[in-house]
């Protein structure tokens, strides 16, 4: 029986079903509630916090009673990072509305609200740097002493070569782009649950992450604590999407809080805080000048890529993970022969800037993909011809950055998207709707999504925390289940059900008999965690490994108890076979561990193994396909069709990979069409509630077909490519191409995400 | 964001509610759907010290056709609307209307009086009253009035409500078989407040021509406001696709649009004439 | 603050507690109650994660105050499956056909959709989205929610290809 690649449902949900999940919030009874004191001013300095009438066993904690307390300072030790710190609550500069400044600690949540309201906060506000035109003004406020002219990383890539490319180019394609600002938006916000344990004088640290592992080495860190003493559990988490990554000053005061009063605190993030001081991203501006042959040939690409990162930089991948992602991952599928780019990352006072689903490459894509859109129509060639012409046939491939592509489909997933399009028959509607004052417009992305990349891509970045290996510990009990422990923290991605998947072909077992138990420091081997489309690759291929060493202990041992070679026994159905002699796994499993003294000599006195897997990395790709039509009198856009054609190599579960590609692309249509964040020129947040951001609803969603391709990695053990991020990486492109597409009348071009409906007219205003 | 703290009365007789809010009107709020008022004060931009709850006030939920005018009491809910409450224009008018009022979860507890009394410019509610005429009667403690829709929205989420009154009944007419009504909005995401909306009523005599229009916009200012020149425009003639665009050419110019930082001023013009040509037409086509 | 005595029905269970006036439905319900299934999502009426059914229709839980539910009965998300924890035909369509993820949002739309499969008229694919709107789900990209309630609809009779006429 396989079980990897069946659409099996997931042992996750039936307990989220019967609303008997155990999300942070649900596990605070008695804990004293936690609100935190937010920065009303972008920028200014504090002159004092004072709470004049505290009620009884009500708490006012500021930056003055954190004394020993560090401050949270990742590092870069490349592209000229600038390390600043972001104290857990400042005691001189507030740098970004909705920066904690201190926390009340009350008996309710409703009280602490009360007492927070209370407290009586002198600032002396200062003149705030926003965007990224205010922060590269000259004689702009800096932010950070530390960061000069508020750039906190500057990465060059020159190719020498590529002046002459564009000196020999029959054209030459230059715009300009912008991405909006974004904020994941996890339906859950951050949560924290800190409680002190007086029987060992430890810290249990329960908390809405994605990283557990590591925001207790963080946090240990930061108080001065033996990590051992800290426990971090990550139970149901509602949605991450990056966000929860990041080593946030909440928790670390929290850890505090339960150490220095010995109790339980609770912080419940409500939507306005997650909205305005969680962390956002994408907010960019690109600036791209490529040249071409007449017959359609990219000659070379120059790539200026300004990031707003925000007031300070996310621990541990530091504020430069989105320029520097952009900066590598520019060429994208397309054969390059030259690229020079800089990238930088700015510091303003806005929300600070973490990794969201698919990190610059959104963006990365919606630059490349308009481009060739922009050249083709200069050229006057059809743009799936000239897509075709530049894609990467032979692999491996190396990229002008370096990076090696590995087998992969991205010719093949064009055509089979192109097919499944049926371009002919749209065109055909496209011309008979615009005769009735309709526009339809249809437009690609074609892209690859680099996942499942360890830690020789965290340090290529130069990054102080290098993360990217996962450990899995495996173990048969007496019983004969058999226990996966993983250090990734999956929230959402069915990896407890696609790892027994794998764990039960290499042991011949039902999934059922498998428990893959996560998000619990206490419980699990170090490891990373559920980002960057790494699950399925690492957490599958070091499961794989530990599961076929615990197999090879059991065929030892089954060798033994059936007289017969160790190469002679297969494992199936819950049996251990040597031709038709076989025993029962859990008879195996009882001997192993309770008549040890007939097989302690084959090796260890239980059935555990460890196993780690760090691989380079993989690239999935896919064509995304958005049919639209625009309203041009009110600048709406309706999607009529989305096709994915989508190539993650083998799929372990396909119910949820389809499950990723969905999720994906309404967070990357809502990336295009709906979600941004907005500030007033003097810092203060817009859009504080999800009546002014708005992640979309079932309506605005179109139904997502997909297409599977699977070109398995030869560069992976599970033969997976990850594929968590791509559905948000290519939609934005496809519906920014369609757009234009439906606009060409108007000569219409979109440079800005999110096209909104007031953006939209006024391009068709200003193109009348 | 959690509420303030507040006092909680639940009276069972509106002479009750009546007797509460002439005491404690200043501080205190009637309670009917609370879809607006308590997300407020979940931001903390209301603080109301007392809550009147009118949810236990038995035979309040009324909506019925009395007199040529449809009566509404103070509880009855959006989703009541749903399907039309009785024959005729204004009752499929309303129908139109509340699909668009939020959501089903809402709509079950918002109510339509309690819409007008909280005057948002973009209420659904709002602009129809305004378009049809409604008529409000309010009531306090000893005191009754009658307030017609004109002069009933003053500002942004002010009316012309006193803190002791309560807004008892609302009333709209029941258009004749000869009217013609019409509704558009647009929003960027389904349930939210439009950025724009027109309700639009014409009268056709027999020969077809415009007795009577009356269009009114929401969203789109203050209050929801009457584009009196561009119903005026229609009077008099058949209808056309021609004199429908160009009165909608006349609404978008004739206010003073409010501005955001998602919405320009000249982009609400526009939606405004999309808005009131669609409705206009929507209203003729059926 | 004084704290109100009040009693509710939850999932035919009948609850006395007293609560601060202030406290929403959806606090009592997990605060009080101690039923922790009602999630909090926006707390202010748009996500609807707190979708639960107050004398059989859907209500924001966040938008409601525990005292307003004072003699009245609720239903959650825990009184759907049995009480051996057999998941009712809804639930099991959403497992069957991955109609959640990270399942945070999952206890709203199953309120809601329960509530709609409840009505007399029949589901089709307009109404369907219409409903489910209101609603807000941050995985999925609602393509297996939409689908788990249309199968749960073509299980129980309700689901129509045509809208009827209303």
């Amino acid at each position: 029986m396989n079980w990897t690649g069946r659409r099996l449902p997931r042992t996750e949900d039936p307990a989220l079903l019967r609303g008997e999940g155990a999300f942070t919030a649900d596990l605070a009874a008695g804990a004293r509630a936690v609100r935190f004191l937010r920065s009303p001013f972008a920028a200014g300095r504090i002159l004092s916090i004072a709470a004049p009438d505290l009620p009884p066993g009500a708490l006012l904690v500021t930056g003055a009673d954190l004394e020993g307390v560090g401050a949270i300072r990742p590092e870069l030790f490349r592209f000229n990072y600038r390390a600043i710190a972001q104290p857990v609550l400042p005691r001189e500069r507030v740098h970004f509305v909705g920066q904690p400044i201190a926390a009340v600690v009350a008996a309710t949540p409703e009280e602490a609200e009360d007492i927070a309201e209370a407290v009586l906060l002198d600032i002396e506000p200062e003149e705030a740097v926003v965007t990224i035109e205010d922060a590269l003004r000259p004689g702009a406020p800096t932010l950070h002493a530390e960061a000069p002219g508020n750039v906190v990383v500057d990465g060059t890539i020159r190719h020498p070569d590529c002046e002459a490319a564009f000196a020999r180019a029959d054209r030459i394609v230059e715009f300009s782009l912008r991405s909006g600002r974004q904020n994941a938006t996890p339906l859950e916000a951050r949560a924290g649950l800190a409680a002190h344990d007086r029987a060992t004088g430890r810290i249990r640290l329960t908390a809405s992450c994605q990283m557990p592992h590591m925001l207790r080495t963080g946090i240990a860190a930061l108080l001065g604590m033996a990590e051992a003493d800290l426990q971090v559990v990550a139970p149901d988490v509602g949605g991450g999407f990056g966000q929860k990554m990041a080593l946030f000053p909440e928790y670390p005061l929290l850890v505090w809080l339960a150490r220095r009063h010995r109790g339980s605190f609770c912080w419940i993030e409500d939507r306005n805080e997650n909205l305005i001081a969680s962390a956002h991203s994408r907010d960019q501006i690109h600036h791209l000048r490529a040249a071409f042959a007449a017959d359609g040939t990219l000659l070379g690409l120059e790539a200026d890529i300004l990031a707003n990162t925000g007031a300070f930089s996310c621990y541990p991948t530091t504020c430069g993970v989105e320029p520097l992602m952009a900066l590598a991952e520019y060429p994208g599928p397309y054969r390059l022969p030259t690229y020079s780019a800089r990238a930088r990352a700015l510091a303003t006072h806005t929300c600070p800037a973490a990794p969201y689903r698919g990190v610059s490459r959104p963006v990365v894509t919606f630059g490349l993909e308009r481009l060739m859109d922009r050249a083709a129509a200069a050229l006057g060639l059809d743009p799936v011809a000239l897509r075709r012409r530049n894609l990467v046939t032979e692999f491996p491939h190396v990229t002008p950055t370096g990076l090696t592509l590995d087998q992969a489909s991205y010719v093949e997933a064009l055509d089979r998207a192109v097919e499944a399009a049926d371009i002919p028959a749209f065109r055909a509607r496209q011309e008979a709707a615009r005769r009735e004052g309709r526009y339809l417009g249809l437009g690609l992305a074609v892209f690859n999504e680099r996942t499942g990349y360890g830690t020789p891509a965290f340090a290529a970045r130069g990054m102080g925390i290098v993360p990217g290996y996962e450990v899995v510990d495996i173990a048969m009990t007496p019983a004969g289940e058999v226990e996966v422990r993983i250090g990734a923290s999956p929230h959402g991605q069915g990896l407890r059900t696609a790892l027994a998947q794998l764990a039960a072909d290499r042991l011949g077992l039902d999934p059922s008999r498998i428990r893959v138990i996560h998000g619990d420091t206490d419980r699990t081997p170090y490891g990373w965690g559920s980002f960057a489309s790494r699950g399925a690759v690492i957490a599958g291929g070091a499961t794989q490994l530990a599961a076929d060493k615990l197999a090879a202990r059991l065929r030892r041992a089954a060798a033994r108890l059936l007289q017969a070679e160790p190469d002679s026994v297969t494992l199936r159905d819950g049996a251990a076979w040597a031709g038709e002699a076989s025993i029962p796994l859990t008879e195996i499993a009882r001997r192993v561990h309770q008549r040890s003294e007939q097989l302690s000599d084959l090796g260890g006195f239980n059935l555990a193994e460890t196993a780690s897997y760090d691989p380079g990395g993989t690239f999935s790709n896919a064509c995304h396909v958005a049919e639209v039509e625009v309203d041009a009198e009110t600048g709406h856009v309706r999607i009529l069709r989305f096709l994915v054609v989508e190539d993650a190599g083998r799929l372990l579960n396909p119910l949820i990979a389809d499950g990723q590609v969905h999720g994906g692309v309404a967070q990357g249509i809502a990336n295009a069409l709906l979600e941004e964040v907005l500030y007033a020129p003097d810092g203060n947040p817009l859009t504080g509630s999800l009546a002014d951001y708005l992640p979309p609803s079932a309506a605005e969603i179109p139904h997502i077909e997909i297409i599977h391709m699977e070109t398995e990695s030869p560069e992976t053990l599970t033969g997976a490519k990850g594929l968590g991020e791509g559905g948000a990486i290519g939609a934005p492109a496809a519906i920014a191409n369609a757009i234009s597409d439906a606009l060409s009348p108007f000569g219409v071009d979109i440079a800005e995400l999110p096209a909104t409906p007031a953006r939209i007219r006024a391009l068709i205003r200003n193109a009348r | 964001m959690k509420c303030p703290p507040f006092d909680y009365h639940a009276p069972r007789s509106q002479a009750e509610a009546l007797a509460l809010l002439a005491r404690h009107g200043e501080e205190g709020k009637i309670l009917a759907g609370g879809q607006s008022l308590v997300p407020t004060m979940a931001f903390r931009l209301a603080r109301p010290a007392r809550l009147i709850d009118i949810n236990r006030i038995a035979g309040l939920d009324y909506c019925r056709a009395e007199g040529g005018r449809l009566r509404i009491g103070p509880l009855a809910r959006h989703a009541r609307f749903e399907r039309p409450v009785a024959p005729g224009p204004t009752g499929r008018l309303l129908a139109r209307a509340a699909e668009h009022i939020a959501h089903a979860p809402i709509r079950t507890r918002g109510t339509f009086c309690g819409s007008l009394a909280h005057a948002d410019p973009a209420s659904e509610w709002c602009c129809i009253a305004l378009a049809l005429g409604a008529d409000l009667r309010v009531l306090r403690e000893g005191g009754e009035r009658l307030v017609p829709a004109a002069g009933w929205f003053q500002s942004v989420f002010t009316t012309a409500l006193a803190p002791d009154e309560l807004l008892a009944e609302a009333s709209l007419p029941l258009l004749g078989p000869d009217w013609r009504c019409g509704f558009a909005e647009f929003n960027r995401r389904a349930g939210d407040f439009a950025l724009a909306m027109a309700v639009t009523a014409l009268r056709l005599d027999a020969a077809g021509h415009v007795a009577e229009a009356r269009i009114a916009l929401g969203g789109v200012a203050g209050t929801p406001i009457l584009a009196e020149a561009a119903a005026a425009s229609l009077l008099g003639a058949s209808p056309t696709p021609d004199s429908l665009r160009a009165a909608a050419a006349i609404a978008a110019e004739g206010f003073e649009p409010t501005e955001d930082a998602q919405v320009p001023a000249d982009y609400r013009r526009d939606l405004v004439r999309a808005m009131t040509r669609r409705a206009l037409e929507g209203s003729l086509a059926a | 603050m004084s704290k109100m005595p009040i009693r509710l029905t939850v999932n035919g269970v009948p609850h006395e507690v007293a609560v601060e006036p202030r406290r929403s439905l959806a606090d009592t319900l997990r605060d009080e109650c101690g039923l922790t299934g009602t999630h909090l999502g926006c707390e202010h009426g748009v996500c609807g994660a707190c979708t639960v059914l107050l004398e059989g229709e859907p209500v924001r839980a966040c938008l409601l105050f525990g005292v307003q539910a004072d003699g009245r009965a609720v239903r959650t998300v825990e009184g759907l499956a049995a009480a051996d924890g057999t998941l009712d035909p809804l639930q099991r369509a959403f497992w069957e056909n991955h109609g959640l993820q990270c399942g945070f949002c999952t206890p709203g739309f199953l309120m809601l959709a329960t509530w709609m499969l409840e009505q007399p008229e029949p589901v089709d694919e307009a109404r369907l989205r219409h409903v489910l709107s209101s609603n807000l789900c941050r995985c999925t990209g609602y393509q297996n929610i939409l689908k788990s309630v249309r199968a749960a609809a073509q299980a129980l009779g309700k689901w129509t290809e045509v809208a009827p006429v209303r």
